[in-house]
């Protein structure tokens, strides 16, 4: 199958370069199929772009990057754009899953926040275009959580206070970046040990958890279920919503560091309609579009002339657009060497896993069950024997 | 037949496509590494979950036992009315199956919050003072329950099929001769639902068993079950394929064993009949 596509993408490139000047114009008649998170573009985006192109969309959802992965990995489905985050991108580059991006096809690149661009996840820029990007900060209910305790920063979330009132992430990934901040470590430590410092953390942490938390984290934090949560900064749009949402929730970003996230538009290596998807991508970068999407997602947008239009009271505040000193200290995601993130794994793994003094019930009943069998087997002997 | 062994040849071809060839796939992910090499390593790492497996028997047995004790005598109150009301009856006990199991357990999840219904309620009536609750979700209690009320009609049909057979004069027979009922139920009705009972438990502690999903939205996620840790290992950032095989590969052969002890103890039954 694979040979295959090259093969078709070699006669694909040969036919681009017998007749450049068809190839150079997109296609109208093709369906462009695009992999992207839930809630994550504004609902007429799509009929814009096949209005004004032709080109049709055909747009699904995926709810994290890993389950984004094992998708592209199974080859179950071929997507011509994903929105990948950063640590991801690394990943699938470092895979030769990507396609390098012809940025001749993408010049809305010029309005892009130069800052994001040249990440460590894409040092040359040469697969990706930043699509959202955030920082992850604690969002805290007002009424019940003292203003004083902020000062607290990542402990917040350690707090015995709020004990039972207190979510944090369900995915190894940023569960520990955060516990590994809050012992001061870099979110992407290479040291084993203090990996091993940020679970007896985490452990620690878990009574007074109420729960490991995603999507459900909106819904849980704007009926009050709880007070304390860790999440991302574009979010709390939703959860401080005067009528969705609850307006006694606040954000804070805690001033020792943060992990700052980037989503970015990519191509997949396989991807048959490469041009297409790069007018697509070019699309999205462009300012009335970009506006649409930010006020929709409400993450903050790299596009600078859409930041500059959106409303003063989002483009020009603080949460959403740190300042530099938060900037600073904030940290990408890198993706992890095969070792460090195995141990990860395996930490949250043990994390999550029964208390072991479970085991020991486990053998009682395999224990009993063979006694149970050997019990069986001596009267069905028995039995024959009688009938005998 | 012939005839009925052609009739058979589509679900022959069904099987081995959807049920014999993926075996085969987790049997080869669960005794292979990465480069595809046979190992044991696999199989030996399964001994880090050896508490999970210990938790989800236990909570898994735990609704079983709840399910039969509320099964068995609905389905006996069942199996002796007649007719319509009969039917109603069942009819009732099926009515939430209609409905998609996770919007069922979403359902509880509301219920059970601290602002959930049962909280608001308590506050209402005074029993609590206001801002405070009980600590309903997010217990094994709130997994237990979640099993039990999914799984309960799993119990309550196979008993209910079983027990409508027992002949009523075989009831007055035993009060002819003098039984109380007590005895009535110890002596007539208990053995002669035992293979309804059997099946029921099947029925209920496998899906218990390896349930996922109730865990995550009533447990809180914080201590997995087999069926969860299974999951990670698919869908996840720490997804290995291998361990994951090996998991289900395991379970299987729990509830096969399970199976087979249900089994040993309906033939052991007809033994005694014998």
């Amino acid at each position: 199958m694979k040979r295959f596509l090259t093969i078709a993408l070699a006669c694909l490139l040969l036919m681009g370069s017998a007749l450049p000047i068809s190839a150079a114009e997109p296609d109208s008649s093709v369906t462009l199929n695009v992999y992207n998170w839930g809630e994550y573009i504004d609902p007429t985006v799509n009929d814009l772009f096949t209005e004004e192109t032709g080109i049709k969309v055909n747009y699904k959802n995926f709810t994290d990057n890993e389950s984004m992965y094992a998708v592209l990995d199974s080859g179950a489905a071929i997507y011509d754009v994903i929105v990948p985050s950063d640590y991801m991108i690394g990943k699938l580059i470092n895979e030769g899953k990507l396609a390098k991006l012809d940025f001749t096809n993408i010049p809305n690149m010029s309005q892009i926040n130069p800052s994001l661009l040249n990440p460590s996840y894409d040092p040359q820029n040469e697969y990706s275009v930043p699509y959202t990007w955030g920082t992850v900060g604690i969002f805290y209910n007002t009424k019940y959580v003292d203003e004083a305790d902020l000062q607290l920063g990542w402990d917040l979330l350690w707090s015995e206070k709020y004990s039972g009132r207190i979510f944090t992430f369900d995915n190894p990934r940023d569960a520990f970046g955060i516990a590994l901040l809050k012992c001061g470590f870099s979110l992407n430590t290479l040291d084993l040990n203090e990996w091993n410092t940020a679970y007896d953390a985490l452990r620690a942490q878990k009574p007074v958890l109420h729960q490991y938390v995603m999507d459900q984290v909106y819904d849980k934090m704007i009926n009050e279920e709880a007070w304390i949560a860790p999440y991302y900064a574009g979010d709390g749009i939703v959860m401080m919503d005067e009528e969705e949402g609850n307006p006694a929730i606040d954000f804070f970003v805690p001033t020792t560091g943060t992990n700052l996230f980037v989503d970015a538009l990519c191509v997949p290596v396989d991807s048959p309609h490469k041009r297409e998807a790069e007018e697509y991508i070019n699309f999205l970068c462009r300012t009335d579009i970009a506006l649409l999407n930010a006020e929709y997602i409400g993450y903050s947008t790299p596009q600078e002339e859409a930041r500059a239009q959106l409303d003063p009271e989002i483009g020009e505040n603080e949460n959403f657009y740190p300042p530099e000193s938060v900037l600073q200290k904030a940290e990408m995601y890198i993706t992890l060497p095969e070792t460090v993130g195995a141990h990860m794994d395996t930490l949250w793994m043990k994390l999550k896993l029964a208390d072991p003094a479970w085991s020991v019930f486990t053998v009682l009943v395999g224990i009993a069950a063979v006694v149970c069998f050997s019990l069986y087997v001596v009267r069905r002997i028995r039995y024959y024997r009688k009938k005998r | 037949m012939i005839k009925s062994r052609g009739a058979a040849a589509p679900f022959a071809v069904w099987m081995a496509l959807f049920t014999v060839i993926p075996l085969g796939i987790v049997i080869w992910f669960a005794f292979t590494d990465d480069a595809g090499n046979f190992t044991l390593s696999n199989l030996s790492s399964i001994i880090e979950y050896a508490g999970t497996f210990g938790i989800s028997i236990a909570l898994g047995a735990i609704a079983t036992v709840i399910c039969l004790v509320l099964a068995f005598p609905l389905a006996y109150t069942i199996s002796r009315t007649q007719g319509r009301m009969q039917q109603t009856m069942v009819m009732i006990i099926m009515l939430p199956m209609w409905m998609n199991f996770l919007l069922r357990t979403y359902a509880w999840m509301s219920i059970l919050e601290n602002n959930g219904f049962i909280n608001q309620l308590l506050r209402a009536v005074g029993l609590l003072e206001a801002g405070h609750s009980v600590e309903l979700i997010n217990t094994s209690g709130a997994v237990v329950l979640g099993m039990v009320y999914n799984f309960l009609p799993f119990m309550v049909l196979p008993l209910y099929s079983v027990m409508a057979k027992i002949d009523n004069s075989v009831i007055e027979a035993a009060q002819d001769l003098g039984s109380n009922v007590f005895q009535v139920f110890r002596k007539v009705i208990l053995p002669l639902s035992v293979p309804g009972m059997l099946s029921g438990i099947t029925m209920v502690f496998v899906p218990a068993v390896s349930t996922f999903v109730i865990t995550k939205l009533l447990g809180g996620s914080k201590t997995l079950m087999i069926g969860d840790a299974i999951e990670t290992m698919f869908i996840g950032q720490g997804a290995n394929y291998h361990v994951g095989a090996t998991l289900s590969l395991v379970l299987m052969v729990m509830i096969l064993i399970c199976m087979a002890v249900t089994g040993m103890v309906d033939k052991g039954e007809e033994d005694e009949l014998a």
